[in-house]
């Protein structure tokens, strides 16, 4: 490796595996857009009864995340969700 | 009591019709007693590839609706001994054959052939669910591209929901110059994604196009690249133990002694 290649882009190959990876645990778990987008409504629902949520910047994906202690990884639900103001609870 | 092999891909152009060119010959030059099978309703091709088109009198269509007994629609090819040919029908509709009705045929041509190597159209619809139905196995071509891998995973997914469990793969088209560059997946690669088995991998060698041309697969010119490589997955079917050759090897010093003593490819 020269000093160079700390300044390339990574190789295509790596790029391609990376996309494909993604996909794959989309394709497999057969989850459409569509059930992802009824997923986060539904998500939404239920934290709005706790807690104000920004609906607008919230983020579900699914994506790959090692597991600890071992080389395979696994297929994680991610959901990125700003908190406007914690809602007190009357019961 | 021989076997139905499916060769399949889903995405189209990957050399499904070439693999199974080559592995039916290379079968039937190891001695076996082979039928190939063209799935392929509407788009025949597999007899142009073996260079069997024009001995064609009946196909596939015929067999299965009973205007001609399955002997009769049989090429033999003349050059090869015990291999024939089962060619697709051109003019007709895929939706004319039924799953049932592929099951039969495959259950009576295997009581006669050691091997019978049914090529599948591409896609997964019906003519992809008619080619399956009577496999005992299957295997899986692709080629080391993003949309072939990802077509191949769902293929994958389809065999196995239909019972044909651990399908092979063979990385067809593989160029090592990419492959060292880091701009072609590598065998591990596509092993890694996919989780399944290496049936073989065919290097990118023009030998396959010329001897397409001529109608004379690969794998009778055991000097070329594919051709060999095509020779060790006809083993590895009949059961004989030839390791993978490795092709990521990066490490400059000994690639050039091989390429010096011309091994490892």
């Amino acid at each position: 490796m020269n000093l160079f290649d700390f300044f390339r882009k990574p190789p295509s190959k790596d790029v391609a595996k990376d996309r494909l990876k993604l996909v794959l645990i989309h394709d497999r778990a057969n989850c459409s857009t569509e059930i992802l987008e009824m997923l986060k409504n539904d998500i939404i629902q239920v934290i709005s009864k706790y807690v104000d949520i920004d609906n607008e910047q919230l983020d579900i994906q699914i994506s790959q995340s090692p597991t600890p202690g071992s080389k395979e990884s696994v297929s994680t639900l991610c959901a990125n969700i700003p908190i406007k103001n914690i809602r007190k609870v009357t019961s | 009591m021989g076997e139905v092999i499916v060769i399949t891909s889903g995405k189209g152009g990957v050399g499904k019709t070439t693999n199974s060119a080559n592995i039916g010959t290379g079968l039937a030059l190891a001695g076996k007693s082979v039928v190939l099978i063209d799935a392929d309703i509407g788009l025949r091709n597999l007899d142009v590839v073996m260079g069997l088109e024009n001995r064609i009198v009946y196909d596939l269509v015929d067999v299965v609706e009973g205007n001609c007994r399955y002997k009769q629609a049989l090429i033999k090819d003349k050059r090869y001994p015990n291999l024939c040919l089962l060619p697709a029908a051109q003019t007709k509709d895929k939706d004319v054959v039924s799953p049932e009705q592929m099951q039969k045929l495959c259950e009576m041509l295997k009581e006669e052939f050691d091997y019978v190597i049914i090529d599948c159209p591409a896609g997964i619809e019906q003519g992809f669910r008619n080619a399956i139905a009577g496999a005992d196995r299957a295997i899986v071509v692709t080629t080391p591209e993003v949309s072939a891998v990802r077509d191949a995973d769902r293929i994958i997914g389809l065999l196995e929901a239909n019972e044909l469990n651990n399908p092979m793969l063979i990385l067809n088209r593989l160029r090592l110059d990419m492959v060292k560059r880091g701009d072609m997946m590598t065998i591990d690669d596509v092993k890694e994604i996919l989780a399944i088995d290496i049936l073989g991998v065919v290097p990118d060698d023009e030998v396959v196009v010329i001897s397409t041309n001529r109608g004379e697969p690969a794998v009778t010119n055991l000097n070329s690249r594919a051709g060999q490589a095509f020779y060790n997955i006809v083993h590895r079917i009949m059961g004989e133990n030839i390791p993978i050759a490795n092709f990521d090897d990066n490490n400059k010093f000994i690639s050039k002694i091989k390429k010096m003593f011309r091994i490892g490819a």
